[in-house]
């Protein structure tokens, strides 16, 4: 492994994000940072400038302004040239009663969980063939396992995500890119601090470091923790007539 | 937010509080509190012991999400941080950069923000005093404005009152605090057995002045001749050249999964633990190379060692008294030893001259005691009620981080600044402790 890898990140103030850029951090990695609020992307930066990285470039941007992207990453890879990783780690979790109501709420859900992946991950996936390396990482869901009343409309977002990734691995096998899904079960961040609390949540870091394992050890599919993947194999082969029933 | 249950360290006040998380130094922390009426407080780690960190049916700002660094300046060693982040974090951060903690509690599991809020001492406070003196400045959030940097020049008032003041003059979200640099990750220290209490004196006057670090802990169901007697612990760091800086050798190693059975701490138990501690070493002195995780937080190691004491949890009784009254340390361990209450931990400490930097903080020059019990019910509220009344005739006070049961009497006569600091509260910050010692009429 080369001693300074690039990473390029995506949601960069998201909790799960933040904890896996101070790995990296810590290692002198020259870590380049996508996020809309400027004032909070500045914060993160000075902590990892802090931290160790040799480098933080900073890029304000809305990603669910899809018609940007292919000239951001244009702009980023003009900037920076080549990246080891790129990590999609922005979300949104929705209210599931609202987006019952109000299609507007539902949309967005969908449209920021999965269709502005799909345009982001496309315009990624050019510039990593390009130099047939490196690695991208990209944050789904427990959730897109199986559809739960309580939270259908963002389980299928992240479902849909999760199908495109495998798509999207397997064309990108041939040409060196590698493409990892990770799949966090509830974690306690600003994105479910409204949530109570069980014993399974688990916290950001051990998250980032269940994400860096899986770019060292060259995974495809992460559950994180890893009890999840146990629960959701059981999740998923619950019959539907009996599913249905169920409160989850 | 979430209505959840939160503990102190001592695990004895269970209250049920709206859980606010701060994840942002410019979040809006006051939204909830003003629709809904309820008081705010800042929680950091919760390792305060009594109901200093709680706000029974109030908010809780919890802060341990604020751990970003902003700043460091490699040369002079100041580090500004978020008020989130752990003594840990910084000491991982620092250590291998050649700086320490200038004043560091017996736990590096506390936040910045929970450290200046009790203006916390150590083992050097005979040189180094609080960790206050070392805050140069830091923001503070209050209810009913902008953000405020306070320092010694800007808003000296509410720095003042800040430093000390239990969490309750607005919400620190970042501070600058000035380190010291070091040659070693490791501590010279000297460990020496005495035998009553006069040995103590003679010990902690003589090595006051050669070492930065020293602290003693005591058998304190030791009686009669033998009252006081113990194990002086003193230090200094290391000086390496060139600098050489290794990983801590404390990271956890075991963490008590759950509430232990509360017999295993009675005072058989408690009284060969204390005895084998004493006897343990067979030479009178001994001098080692120790990491300064081993030195500094021995009882780090053990993750959640609160649960050893069961699900009726424990309280930590710190006193000071001043050196007027120094000799009074043996009537409080007479009283101790005549309650029958068993004290399972003891530590003995000699502060320094150096004036603490917030209105209300703890230390006075004089000497600390720290007793540490299981909760034994109403007898240990009675052995604290006596204990009380002794510290406070002889001049002394009680430490609030620790407190669980002064009166409000007890607290206003021996903390007679806590009038003029009351006008710095924060009209929308309350705790559970502050209503305690200030009830309205």
């Amino acid at each position: 492994m080369s001693k300074k890898r690039t990473i390029v990140i995506f949601g960069a103030t998201s909790s799960i994000a933040q904890a896996t850029a101070r790995l990296l951090a810590q290692e002198g990695a020259h870590i380049v940072l996508v996020a809309r609020n400027a004032e909070r992307l500045e914060m993160v930066s000075n902590d990892l400038a802090v931290r160790g990285a040799s480098q933080v470039d900073k890029w304000v941007a809305d990603l669910s302004n899809t018609e940007d992207h292919a000239e951001l990453i244009a702009a980023i890879t003009k900037s920076v040239g080549r990246a080891d990783i790129a990590l999609i780690a922005y979300g949104m979790l929705g209210d599931q009663h609202r987006a019952e109501k109000d299609f507007t709420h539902a949309n967005d859900i969908v449209q920021t969980n999965f269709a502005s992946a799909v345009s982001l991950l496309h315009a990624i996936s050019d510039w990593f063939v390009a130099s047939c390396t490196g690695t991208i990482v990209v944050l789904s869901s427990v959730a897109g396992d199986r559809g739960r009343q309580s939270n259908y409309v963002y389980g299928a977002a992240k479902a849909g995500l999760t199908v495109f990734l495998q798509g999207l691995r397997n064309r990108l096998f041939r040409q060196g890119v590698r493409v990892i899904t990770i799949k966090p079960g509830m974690v306690d961040t600003p994105m479910t601090s409204h949530l109570r609390k069980g014993l399974l949540s688990t916290k950001p870091h051990r998250i980032a470091q269940g994400i860096v394992t899986a770019i060292e050890k060259k995974r495809h599919t992460v559950y994180l923790p890893g009890f999840w993947r146990p629960i959701m194999f059981v999740i998923r082969h619950i019959p539907e007539i009996i599913f249905k029933r169920l409160k989850l | 937010m979430s209505t959840e249950t939160y503990n102190s360290w001592g695990r004895y006040f269970n209250y049920s509080h709206r859980v606010v998380p701060v994840y942002w130094t410019d979040d809006t922390l006051f939204t909830q509190a003003e629709s809904e009426k309820l008081s705010v407080l800042p929680f950091g780690y919760g390792r305060s012991y009594g109901d200093l960190c709680l706000n029974d049916h109030g908010i809780l700002l919890v802060t341990n999400n604020l751990d970003r660094l902003r700043t460091f300046d490699r040369e002079n060693g100041i580090l500004q941080c978020e008020a989130g982040v752990s003594l840990e974090t910084i000491l991982n951060f620092s250590v291998p950069r050649g700086w320490f903690l200038p004043v560091t509690p017996g736990t590096k599991f506390v936040t910045v923000g929970g450290a200046i809020a009790n203006d916390v001492h150590g083992k050097n406070h005979h040189k180094s005093g609080t960790f206050g003196r070392y805050v140069k400045r830091f923001e503070l959030v209050r209810s009913d404005g902008k953000p405020i940097i306070c320092s010694a020049e800007q808003h000296s008032d509410l720095f003042r009152a800040t430093i000390g003041g239990l969490g309750l003059t607005g919400l620190i979200t970042w501070a600058e605090i000035q380190l010291k640099p070091i040659t070693s990750s490791l501590i010279d220290c000297e460990t020496i057995r005495f035998a009553n209490l006069e040995e103590f004196f003679h010990l902690s006057e003589t090595s006051d002045k050669e070492f930065e670090y020293t602290v003693a802990w005591i058998d304190c169901l030791a009686t009669r001749d033998s009252l006081g007697r113990g194990i002086f612990i003193r230090g200094n760091h290391l000086h390496c050249t060139p600098p050489r800086y290794t990983t801590d050798s404390n990271s956890l190693s075991l963490t008590i999964p759950c509430n232990a059975p509360e017999f295993l701490l009675n005072s058989l138990s408690i009284k060969l633990f204390n005895a084998f501690y004493y006897h343990r070493q067979r030479r009178k002195q001994v001098r080692r190379h120790q990491h300064y995780g081993a030195f500094f937080y021995p009882l780090d190691k053990i993750g959640a060692w609160n649960r050893l004491y069961g699900k009726r949890g424990f309280f930590q009784y710190q006193l000071v008294l001043p050196n007027s009254h120094a000799r009074a340390i043996r009537l409080i361990l007479e009283t101790v030893a005549d309650s029958r209450l068993p004290a399972s931990l003891a530590v003995l400490k000699q502060f320094g001259d150096i004036e603490a930097s917030g209105l209300m903080s703890f230390p006075i020059p004089g000497i600390t005691l720290s007793l540490d019990f299981a909760n034994y019910g109403q007898k240990t509220f009675e052995l604290f009620q006596q204990l009380d009344a002794v510290v406070v005739e002889h001049g002394g006070r009680i430490y609030p981080a620790k407190d669980a049961q002064m009166s409000a009497q007890i607290f206003q006569q021996s903390y007679p600044a806590w009038r003029e600091f009351k006008d710095f509260v924060d009209p929308l910050f309350s705790s559970s402790f502050w209503r305690r010692v200030t009830p309205s009429p």
